[in-house]
C-alpha cells in the first residue's frame, strides 16, 4: 500500500515533469480536449436551458389548469371521431360549476369559458395585426397566470352585462401606447371601441412559438353582442390542489359527461388537456435533440481523445530507454501503467479544468448579452465534465499505457 | 580517490553462494533461424567476489548479463540466486528481485534527465515503498559514499560524465543490494576518469561488495580477482585473474 502510494506520487511528479517539459506539445493535446470539453458542456448548457425554458414555457399555461376542449393535445389518428363533437358554449361551463358547487369536497374550483381568435386592433393610427383575443367572464381573474402590471381586470358585473371594456397584454399596450400608459385610452377590435382598463405584466414566449404577451382579454358577452363573432371557445377549470391533478381530472371527466348527459359506455365527447400531457407529448423530442447534441459535440472530444491517445504513444516511444531502465530498477508493470495513464489523465484534466473555465466564462458572457435566453450552468454539469475528463484520459492513454507496462526490459534498454 | 590505479590487494575470502547457473541455455529465434546465445552455461558466484565477464561480441556475453540481472529468463536450466529459483519466476518477481537484490551500473549511466542526483539516486527506493524522509537520508549516504556528497542538487546534464557514472553507482547500492552489475561501466568514460571509477569499484569490493564487469576491455577486467571467458555461448575459461 505504501509501495503504491510512493509510485503515484512519483508518477505525477513525472507527469507533470513531461507536461513542463514538453510545453508546447502538451498544450497544442491539452487544447483538443479544451476544445472538446468546451462544445460538450456548453452543448449541456443549453440543453439545460432548453429544459428551463421549456418548463416556464409550459408554466404559463398554469400548473393547477384543466383544459375541457374537443380536441386532445395529441395527434389523433381517428380524426372524424373528434370532429363531430359537440362544442363548448358558454352554458356548458354555467352547467358544469353548478355540478362543480353541488359536489361535497369537490377537488375543482372553478370552469371558466374563454372564447380565442386571432384579431387586428388599432388604436389611432397604429395597427396592429395578429393579436390574440379572449373573451372571458369575470371568473378569468381567477384562472390568469399573470399578474395585472397596471389597471385591473373587468370584473364578473361588467363581464355579464358585456361593458365594452379590455385588458392588453404588455406586448400590444407597447406597440398601440409607445408613448405612455395605455391605461384608459380606447382601442378599436373589429371596429368597434373598448377602453382599456388594464395591462398585462410581461410573460415572454411559449416555446417560442407565440408570444403571450400578445394578447386582449374582453369580456365574451361585450365580444359576441358587439361583433357576433363566432370562436373557438374552450373552458378553462381551476383545481383547488394541483398535487391531485389526476384525481381532479377524473372528476371533471365525470362532472363533464353528466353535464352532457352521456350514458355509461359511450365515448367522451369532449378532452380534458393538461400541460402534463404537452410535457409528455414534448419530453420524447427534448431528448432526441439532446441526444443527437452531445453526440455531435462528443465527436470533437473524441478527436481530443485521439489526440491524447497519440501523444501517449510518442511519449512511450521517446522514453523506452527510460522505461528499460526503470524496469531495470524495480519497477513493475503496474507501476509503467500508472505512470503514462497519469500522465494522459493530468493533461485531459488540465484541459478539462481550462475547457469549464471557458465555457463558464462564455455562459456568463452570453446571460449578460442576452438576458432573455435561458442560460443554466449547473455544478452537476461541471462534476460530469471533470468526471468526463478524467475518463477520456483514461480511456485514451490506456492502449499506450499498457503497451509500456509489457515491454521487455532488454529490448527497451537496448532501444536507441 | 587518486587517478592512478590503485595497488592490487590479494582477493578476500569468498562468503556464501549468491548466484548459482546450471546447464542454462538461451535461444532466440530470428524468423526462421534459431540462434543460440547460451549452449549450457555453469556459474557460481559467491558473496564478496569480484568477477569480469569477457567475449567478443556474439559470444553471449550480453545474454549472460541480461540473465544474471534478472531482464531476463533461460529457455532451459537452472538459476537460483539466494537458493530461489528465478529461471522460473514472472516479470513483477524478477521486478522485486532486481530492486532489491541488483544494482546496475550502465555503459550509458541511464540517469532521467530532468532529475536531479539525489531524485535519480532515491528512485530505486521509490519501487521499494521507502518513505521519502528515510530515502532521502539513504539516497544522501550513498552520494556521498561514491564522494558527491556535494552534488546532489545537480542535474545530469551539469555534470560530467564520471560525476554521472558516480551518480548511477550510488542509485546501484542504495538498496543494499546483493551484487552490483555493471556493463562496460567505463566505456563512454576517458582512460582517467575510468580509471577513477575502477578504483571506486576497488574500494566498494573492500567495503565487501560482490562486483560482476562485463567488458570486452581487457585492462577493466584486470582490476577483478576472477575472469570468466565466454566463446560461442559457452564458458571458455574461468579463473583467477594472472
Amino acid at each position: 500500500m505504501a509501495r503504491l502510494f510512493q509510485e503515484l506520487v512519483e508518477s505525477v511528479r513525472i507527469a507533470f515533469g513531461q507536461i513542463r517539459a514538453n510545453g508546447l506539445r502538451s498544450v497544442l493535446t491539452a487544447l483538443g480536449v479544451i476544445i472538446g470539453i468546451v462544445a460538450v458542456t456548453l452543448m449541456g448548457t443549453a440543453i439545460n436551458g432548453i429544459d428551463i425554458g421549456f418548463n416556464r414555457s409550459l408554466a404559463m399555461l398554469g400548473e393547477d389548469v384543466l383544459y375541457v376542449q374537443r380536441w386532445p393535445w395529441r395527434r389523433v389518428e381517428d380524426w372524424w371521431s373528434y370532429v363531430n363533437r359537440p362544442a363548448l358554449e358558454v352554458e356548458t361551463a354555467e352547467r358544469l360549476n353548478r355540478v362543480i358547487e353541488a359536489t361535497p369536497g369537490s377537488l375543482l374550483e372553478v370552469a371558466v369559458p374563454v372564447a380565442t381568435r386571432g384579431t387586428s386592433v388599432r388604436a389611432g393610427e397604429l395597427r396592429l395585426a395578429g393579436v390574440m383575443l379572449f373573451g372571458t367572464t369575470g371568473d378569468y381573474a381567477r384562472i390568469v397566470t399573470t399578474d395585472v402590471a397596471e389597471g385591473r381586470m373587468f370584473n364578473a358585473v361588467e363581464a355579464s352585462v358585456g361593458r365594452p371594456v379590455c385588458v392588453l397584454g404588455s406586448a400590444v399596450a407597447e406597440n398601440l401606447f409607445p408613448s405612455g400608459s395605455a391605461l384608459d385610452q380606447q382601442v378599436q377590435i373589429r371596429g368597434e371601441l373598448y377602453t382599456v382598463i388594464g395591462v398585462l405584466a410581461k410573460q415572454g414566449e411559449f416555446l417560442g412559438l407565440f408570444s403571450f404577451d400578445n394578447q386582449i382579454v374582453a369580456p365574451l358577452n361585450t365580444m359576441r353582442r358587439q361583433t357576433g363573432i363566432r370562436a373557438n371557445l374552450d373552458l378553462r377549470v381551476k383545481v383547488r390542489d394541483k398535487t391531485r391533478l389526476a384525481a381532479a381530472e377524473e372528476e371533471l371527466i365525470g362532472a363533464m359527461r353528466r353535464v352532457r348527459g352521456q350514458l355509461p359506455g359511450e365515448r367522451d365527447n369532449f378532452s380534458v388537456n393538461q400541460q402534463q400531457a404537452f410535457k409528455e407529448q414534448l419530453d420524447p423530442v427534448k431528448a432526441g435533440i439532446a441526444l443527437a447534441g452531445l453526440f455531435i459535440t462528443g465527436l470533437s472530444l473524441f478527436v481530443g481523445a485521439i489526440g491524447i491517445m497519440n501523444i501517449t504513444f510518442v511519449s512511450v516511444k521517446e522514453r523506452t530507454k527510460e522505461i528499460g531502465t526503470r524496469k531495470a530498477l524495480g519497477a513493475r508493470r503496474r507501476t509503467i501503467l500508472l505512470q503514462f495513464l497519469i500522465e494522459a489523465v493530468s493533461i485531459c484534466l488540465i484541459g478539462g479544468l481550462v475547457g469549464l473555465g471557458v465555457t463558464l466564462a462564455a455562459s456568463l458572457v452570453l446571460a449578460t448579452l442576452l438576458p432573455a435566453l435561458p442560460i443554466a450552468f449547473s455544478p452537476g454539469l461541471m462534476a460530469v465534465s471533470v468526471l468526463v475528463s478524467i475518463l477520456t484520459g483514461v480511456v485514451s492513454g490506456f492502449a499506450p499505457a499498457w503497451g509500456a507496462s509489457r515491454l521487455d526490459p532488454v529490448v527497451a534498454l537496448r532501444y536507441e | 580517490m587518486s587517478a592512478a590505479a590503485p595497488a592490487r590487494r590479494p582477493a578476500r575470502a569468498p562468503g556464501d553462494l549468491v548466484i548459482r547457473i546450471e546447464g542454462v541455455t538461451k535461444l532466440y529465434r530470428m524468423g526462421a533461424e534459431t540462434i543460440h546465445a547460451l549452449r549450457g552455461v555453469n556459474l557460481k558466484i559467491r558473496r564478496n567476489e569480484y568477477l569480469a565477464v569477457m567475449g567478443p561480441s556474439g559470444s553471449g556475453k550480453s545474454t549472460l548479463m541480461n540473465m544474471l540481472g534478472c531482464l531476463d529468463t533461460p529457455s532451459a536450466g537452472r538459476y537460483d540466486f539466494n537458493g530461489k529459483d528465478v529461471a522460473r519466476m514472472v516479470d513483477d518477481e524478477l521486478a522485486e528481485i532486481r530492486n532489491r537484490e541488483i544494482g546496475f551500473v550502465f555503459q550509458t549511466f541511464n540517469l532521467l534527465p530532468r532529475s536531479d542526483a539525489l531524485h535519480n539516486v532515491e528512485l530505486p527506493l521509490v519501487y521499494a515503498g521507502v518513505r521519502p524522509a528515510a530515502r532521502r537520508e539513504r539516497a544522501l549516504g550513498a552520494l556521498r559514499n561514491v564522494g558527491l556528497g556535494d552534488r546532489i542538487h545537480h542535474k545530469p546534464n551539469e555534470m560530467s560524465g564520471g560525476q554521472r557514472q558516480r551518480v548511477a553507482i550510488a542509485r546501484a547500492l542504495v538498496n543494499h543490494p546483493s551484487i552490483l552489475l555493471a556493463d562496460e561501466p567505463t566505456g563512454n568514460l576517458d582512460s582517467r576518469t575510468g580509471e577513477e571509477i575502477m578504483a571506486l569499484f576497488e574500494d566498494l569490493y573492500e567495503q565487501g561488495h560482490t562486483i560482476i564487469v562485463v567488458t570486452h576491455e581487457e585492462n577493466i577486467a584486470r582490476h577483478a580477482r576472477r575472469v570468466v571467458r565466454l566463446r560461442d555461448g559457452l564458458i571458455e575459461s574461468d579463473g583467477p585473474v594472472a
